[in-house]
């Protein structure tokens, strides 16, 4: 007993002593991410990362970053959050759907911590949220694959039946329906993030059936490497530019820049104004960007592409404007009118025309 | 559903392909495992031979000589593992833990540069858009897959009719009785876990040569778990190895096939299918050795330790 007192005591100056070397008014703010794949997925993760680097060039030994690579969707997540809570990190950004309720169960028990969870929908009064309109790059996905495909089947490789993939599907679907009234999609569910065997085999399966433009909504880029193989089929960078498939398959990309609302948010704690907020920005703020449109497509189509692509950025043209009918057939949106958020946050229907169900 | 959706010719080739990286660390991992060594590192020895095969082969340009880089790879991960459980008599079961493990880790490491580069494409017999059934089944494909379904033939007939086939075998079933005739136990297990190390490297440059192609960190997802799984759905026989790797990448493609076609089984049955399927055949297998109907053949000695001083 007296061993373990003594003990105690001392792990205590210890402690002291190491917090007393920050106690000096230059105390560093400690950040943490939490990535669901790993830095080098060269798309979802690759580009949090990123921007968790442009936090360190921005604030130099102001900040203090740290990251957790590969973190399941589940019980560990809580347990890397609250390791991260622990080791003192004051700002956590928790960045997958799936950490959604892990989030909030930390944050209860650590409420000087500021929490930021992308893609979610549920906040408490440390958890804010934020995401992107990835659905206005998947409009123009949709535009230029309706256009472009020979086959009039487009493969569709999804993750997880969540508003935020089923959204994307929606809006592809919605924007190629519209310029090929004849055009069908293929979708494969591949319930996984980032499963490189998977994806390559559910890429080559989809083209075996006759698709020759892959969209996919995971996050390697290994269905490009299949594309890449396959000659006439295109497909697009997901969440990151995707760009050394520039001469190959990939003829544009939904790029994923979360650097500016890193740093804002960054410095709100640190200025002391950090607040609860849900942040969804589009093409207008710049989180998502449209990357390069290759000569692969042909210049008109590429000229309506950049059209839509200025009118969401002035907000004169929203993806989900209606008239949009729901899969059976019921209306959604009538003439003229635009989807609000609330409902798209939590979409969990197919539009009329899609073919099959989604997982439940 | 579209049946029509479905060409049969492409099915088969693409299972063959998927079957292939699972078949390959299977066959080493039965060879490690007749000598009555467990080795539970076949994941992390996958993933360090898909990554040492993608840098060779993209250093050198040569696709070949990558899958000679996957194999060197593998089996220096596994010299670790024969050294540590041979000689320092370590726990079988925490070490092979503890080489996968390593081997996630060291591979991201390694590999952190060679992430979105493409590799060089390794040559098939056959290719091109209009082979027809034939062709494309049985000469579509890249020589390493052929080497692939003759390593499973080559293993069976060593064991089966051979003297060194006896030994690996006798080491297996009773090491004492075999270290009494004077085989030298410990190297020929060592032998034999290299062996395995080189197998599962294969099978992991295969993933990031073929069947994908490129280097992802921690891409082999759980494939060495399914290899060590099919090592005793095919009851230490090497020839079912090949049924047992076509069967789970049958289903796995084919799930994937029925959700493209627009099947109307659920999407969450087809997925977890593969697994089920696994989970399911391995019940009915130990169900069949119980009533005597089939016999197991699970080597007397696995996971046990050898010092000759016992």
């Amino acid at each position: 007993m007296i061993l373990r007192r003594t003990l105690l005591a001392a792990a205590a100056t210890a402690l002291a002593l190491t917090s007393g070397a920050f106690a000096d008014g230059h105390e560093k703010l400690k950040v943490g991410f939490v990535y669901v794949g790993s830095i080098g997925d060269g798309g979802w993760t690759y580009e949090h990362n990123q921007s968790r680097l442009a936090v360190d060039e921005a604030f130099g030994d102001k900040v203090e970053t740290i990251y957790q690579e590969s973190v399941p969707e589940g019980a560990d997540a809580e347990r890397v959050m609250t390791q991260m809570a622990l080791s003192g990190a004051k700002l956590i950004f928790t960045t997958s759907f799936g950490y959604m309720d892990p989030t909030i169960n930390v944050a209860a028990k650590f409420p000087d911590v500021k929490f930021e969870h992308a893609t979610g929908y549920k906040t408490a009064d440390n958890v804010s949220t934020y995401s992107a309109r990835f659905y206005e790059g998947r409009a123009v996905q949709g535009h230029i694959a309706g256009k472009m495909t020979k086959t009039n089947k487009i493969g569709y490789i999804a993750s997880f039946p969540i508003p935020e993939v089923i959204r994307g599907i929606n809006s592809a679907y919605l924007h190629a329906k519209r310029v090929n009234p004849d055009v069908e999609f293929n979708i494969i569910w591949a319930f996984t993030w980032e499963d490189p065997a998977k994806e390559a085999d559910a890429a080559k399966t989809l083209i075996e059936q006759g698709a020759d433009v892959i969209l996919q909504h995971t996050d390697t880029t290994a269905p490009l490497t299949v594309a890449a193989e396959n000659e006439g089929v295109i497909g697009f960078g997901q969440a990151s530019d995707m760009a050394q498939f520039k001469d190959g398959p990939r003829v544009s990309s939904i790029i994923d820049n979360w650097a500016p609302y890193y740093i804002d948010r960054v410095k709100a704690v640190m200025d002391g104004t950090w607040e609860t907020v849900q942040t969804w920005d589009g093409i207008d703020t710049g989180m998502v960007e449209i990357g390069e449109i290759t000569d692969r497509v042909p210049a008109d189509i590429k000229a309506e592409a950049e059209a839509m692509i200025e009118a969401m950025r002035t907000g004169a043209y929203h993806p989900f404007t209606g008239p949009i009918n729901k899969q059976d057939g019921t209306p959604w949106l009538a003439d003229g009118e635009v989807a609000d958020d609330g409902t798209l946050a939590g979409m969990s229907f197919y539009i009329e025309g899609l073919t099959g169900d989604i997982p439940q | 559903m579209d049946w029509s959706a479905i060409n049969p010719a492409f099915y088969v080739a693409s299972v063959m392909v998927a079957a292939t990286p699972l078949l390959l660390a299977a066959i080493g991992e039965l060879v490690v495992e007749k000598t009555g060594v467990l080795n539970l590192g076949v994941e992390g020895m996958m993933i360090i031979g898909a990554v040492c095969g993608f840098i060779t082969a993209v250093e050198t340009g040569s696709p070949s000589l990558g899958f000679v880089g996957g194999a060197l790879g593998g089996a220096a991960l596994s010299v670790v593992f024969a050294v540590l459980t041979q000689f320092f008599l370590t726990s079988q079961v925490p070490t092979g833990l503890a080489l996968t493990l390593f081997g996630l880790g060291a591979s991201a490491m390694v590999g952190q540069s060679y992430v979105g580069i493409v590799p060089p494409k390794m040559p098939q017999l056959m290719s091109g858009a209009d082979l027809n059934a034939f062709e494309r089944i049985v000469l579509g494909h890249d020589a390493m897959l052929y080497i692939g379904l003759a390593i499973p033939v080559a293993v069976w007939a060593v064991l089966r009719f051979s003297r060194l086939g006896l030994i690996l075998r006798a080491v297996g079933e009773d090491h004492n009785a075999a270290h009494a005739l004077g085989y030298k136990v410990m190297w020929i297990r060592f032998g034999a876990i290299v062996f395995g190390g080189a197998c599962a490297g294969l099978g992991g440059a295969y993933l990031s040569l073929v069947r994908v192609p490129q280097w992802t960190e921690g891409m082999t997802t759980g494939a060495g778990w399914i290899a060590l799984a099919l090592v005793v759905f095919a009851s230490w026989r090497p020839l079912l190895i090949i049924l047992g790797a076509y069967i789970f990448g049958g289903i796995a493609i084919l799930q994937l096939n029925l959700q493209a076609a627009g099947s109307t089984i659920p999407v969450e049955y087809l997925s977890m299918s593969p697994y089920v399927i696994t989970i399911f055949v391995l019940v009915l297998l130990s169900a069949l050795h119980k009533y005597g109907i089939s016999r197991a053949q699970a080597p007397a000695m696995l996971g046990r330790s050898f010092h000759a001083s016992n």
